[in-house]
């Protein structure tokens, strides 16, 4: 009976850790800021911006006419895509940044990416419902094809949070992984079908659909733009992907923490 | 009722000197040699030493378990491994019940919130759950004495005020036991004695507390049993005043360079009414044995003794001569011994003890050696400053027949 309860007071005190550290995270980014919030707002507004820049300035070039179902995809693209990047750049520094508590207090030490992710994934809300309301009010529609998007977000979300683990973690030990996790985020969005159709890579359209985060992507245009299923084979492939990632990243970080104190 | 509470058998913690491979440019050629050199790593190891080898010991559960030692002696290595932040190289470190380590009172603030936010922030960390923080919120405040501060960002603190609120949320976490690692060398005079007020109440409470502190005084006053660290190694363990006695002699002894002296001070110890004691109360009559020995023939010599408090302002001083008896001579060779009777009215703190050899007709001191003992004075009285006069409150009442009230 006393093992339970010290159980579940461990298991409250990991959740109020992990929820408090992503909250302060949270409000430290929008302290003494003009905007505070609606910076949440207009990072991947920005974003999507840019994506509907690069569709005019093709569509410009290429003489075809702006296609508006288009710009949508790309919304719907680009908004979760901001979230991946900025969640796997902040969780790869999370306990780099914490070194502190890392080096003076105990804690569980995967509060830190969990709680990077989570915090990066609170803005994503606020983004999402910003986008959803853009969405209904140009006259996007609903179907129940939107009862994808939960499944698939949380395909992004596991993948985020295993290779939080595995950055956090590498980086800890050898810098050079946060400047490498910056290249490779640089110039992933030229390899993922974000601002682009996956079409646009013709025959190596497979190719490109085996980095786990274009599934996820594409699947989510489908449901919420086109209203259709989205592809199940290459959902499951992602989903499968994630979750492999995130065991493989807990079980890495868990057998690499008792050298934290010391190799920080 | 002797229940472990701490139980530590047989560890050792290695470490690295020097840098690590911090970088995969440093790390891959590093791999390269290793693999061409294969088995014999002469140039890792020898960068290794023991930070701390073959400890055992264990701590009753609600009892105040004192640590001293020297700088670089494994103190702090020893907390870090009882808290679980460092895994120890060999042996085994268990500890039964919920634990929180006051290592550094503020590591977990972040200067941008405020000092409500900050409670609860640090809290957490210190592993309290969200409603424990909640209840004790008003306590945790009070204790601070920051309540019209609470809201503002801790960047705008003193930095008095911000080791206070964070010394205020640690105490509150309420563990089964609790490390503290020299917290007693931030804040003032008055937030110490605090702090070590509150370490008492928590004790009351049955806490078991691991005190790491260069503040013997408040070790002895606290601790029923010390363990002295000397390089990683235990070199003493048992009631603080043989303990801690042992430190001082340690640690002053080697510090001496004679010179060419012609006669020095050979000798300094304090005894209490039978042995040799560090740790009197207020008010105690004390004994200081003084040797002096000579390599050379010297003439109308006489000891001076001293007393200084912690930060080295003399309390108090005397000598043979002053007090009328007279000079010695010595031959080389020969030794002189002199005992003084003291009586200790000193307010709770710690004192130095030292003794010179001079000669007052040709204003010349050949030795001087201060500090050479240490007195720990603790006292039944709430006193504090240097001396201790001894108060005793004789009237204590209003005025029997009160003036007008626009009387000058």
């Amino acid at each position: 009976m006393e093992r339970i309860v010290t159980r579940g007071r461990a298991v409250r005190r990991w959740r109020d850790l992990v929820l408090m550290l992503a909250w302060r995270d949270i409000r430290i980014k929008y302290k003494q800021s003009v905007m505070g919030f609606l910076w949440a707002v207009l990072m991947p507004a920005l974003v999507v911006g840019a994506g509907v820049a690069v569709q005019y300035g093709l569509s410009w070039y290429s003489g075809r006419p702006v296609d508006t179902a288009n710009l949508a995809v790309v919304a719907v693209k680009s908004v979760p895509w901001a979230f991946f990047v900025a969640s796997l750049r902040f969780a790869t520094n999370s306990l780099i940044a914490n070194s502190t508590l890392v080096t003076k207090v105990y804690l569980p030490r995967e509060v830190f990416p969990v709680a990077a992710v989570l915090s990066q994934f609170a803005d994503f809300c606020v983004a999402s419902a910003t986008l959803a309301v853009v969405l209904a009010l140009t006259g996007a529609g609903a179907s129940a094809a939107l009862l994808w998007v939960p499944l698939l977000v949380a395909g992004l979300v596991t993948l985020s949070l295993g290779l939080g683990m595995f950055l956090s973690a590498g980086a800890l030990f050898f810098r050079d992984v946060k400047y490498l996790v910056d290249v490779v985020i640089t110039f992933a969005v030229f390899f993922t079908p974000v601002f682009y159709p996956v079409e646009i890579f013709g025959r190596y359209r497979e190719a490109a659909l085996l980095n786990p985060v274009a599934p996820l992507l594409v699947g989510l245009a489908d449901a919420v733009v086109a209203h259709r299923t989205p592809d199940l084979a290459w959902a499951s492939y992602s989903i499968g992907v994630s979750v492999a990632c995130c065991v493989a990243g807990v079980i890495a970080f868990r057998r690499l923490e008792p050298l934290f104190a010391e190799r920080i | 009722m002797a229940d472990v509470a701490v139980a530590v058998e047989g560890v050792s913690k290695k470490f690295q000197r020097g840098e690590l491979h911090d970088s995969l440019r440093d790390f891959v050629p590093a791999l390269f040699r290793r693999a061409v050199r294969r088995g014999t790593l002469p140039d890792l190891a020898s960068r290794e030493f023991w930070a701390l080898r073959d400890i055992s010991f264990t701590v009753d559960r609600g009892e105040a378990f004192g640590v001293i030692g020297g700088n670089g002696a494994g103190k702090s290595t020893l907390l870090k491994l009882l808290g679980g932040i460092l895994r120890p190289t060999r042996g085994t470190v268990r500890v039964d019940g919920r634990l929180s380590a006051l290592i550094e009172v503020s590591a977990g603030f972040h200067p941008d919130l405020t000092g409500r936010e900050n409670v609860f922030l640090y809290g957490t960390i210190l592993g309290m759950t969200r409603d424990d923080i909640r209840r004790r919120f008003d306590t945790i405040v009070a204790f601070s004495g920051l309540e019209e501060f609470i809201d503002t960002p801790v960047k705008r603190y003193s930095s008095g005020m911000f080791a206070r609120l964070g010394f205020s949320v640690a105490a509150h976490v309420e563990p089964d036991v609790l490390l503290v690692d020299e917290v007693l060398s931030v804040g003032d005079f008055v937030f110490q004695r605090r702090c070590m007020e509150r370490m008492r109440q928590v004790l009351l409470q049955g806490t078991t507390i691991l005190f790491v502190s260069h503040n013997l005084h408040a070790v002895a006053d606290l601790c029923r049993r010390v363990l002295l660290l000397d390089r990683g190694r235990i070199a003493a363990a048992g009631a603080p005043g043989p303990v801690v006695q042992a430190y001082l002699a340690n640690a002053l002894a080697g510090q001496r360079d004679l010179g060419d002296r012609e006669v020095y001070v050979s000798r300094l110890t304090v005894r209490g009414s039978a042995r040799e004691a560090t740790a009197f109360r207020s008010g105690d009559v004390a004994w200081v044995d003084v040797e002096i020995t000579a390599r050379s023939s010297c003439h109308r010599l006489s000891v001076t003794l001293y007393v200084q408090d912690e930060s080295s302002v003399g309390v108090f001083n005397t000598s043979t001569e002053r007090l009328g008896m007279g000079t010695f001579d010595l031959q080389a060779g020969e030794a002189f011994h002199c005992s003084i009777q003291l009586d200790l009215h000193l307010a709770p703190g710690t004192f130095y003890l030292g003794a010179a050899v001079v000669r007052y007709d040709i204003q010349r001191e050949y030795d001087r050696w201060l500090p050479a003992a240490t007195l720990l004075i603790s006292a039944d009285k709430d006193v504090r400053g240097i001396a201790n006069l001894d108060p005793k409150v004789v009237r204590f009442e209003p005025d029997a027949a009160p003036r007008s009230s626009n009387a000058r």
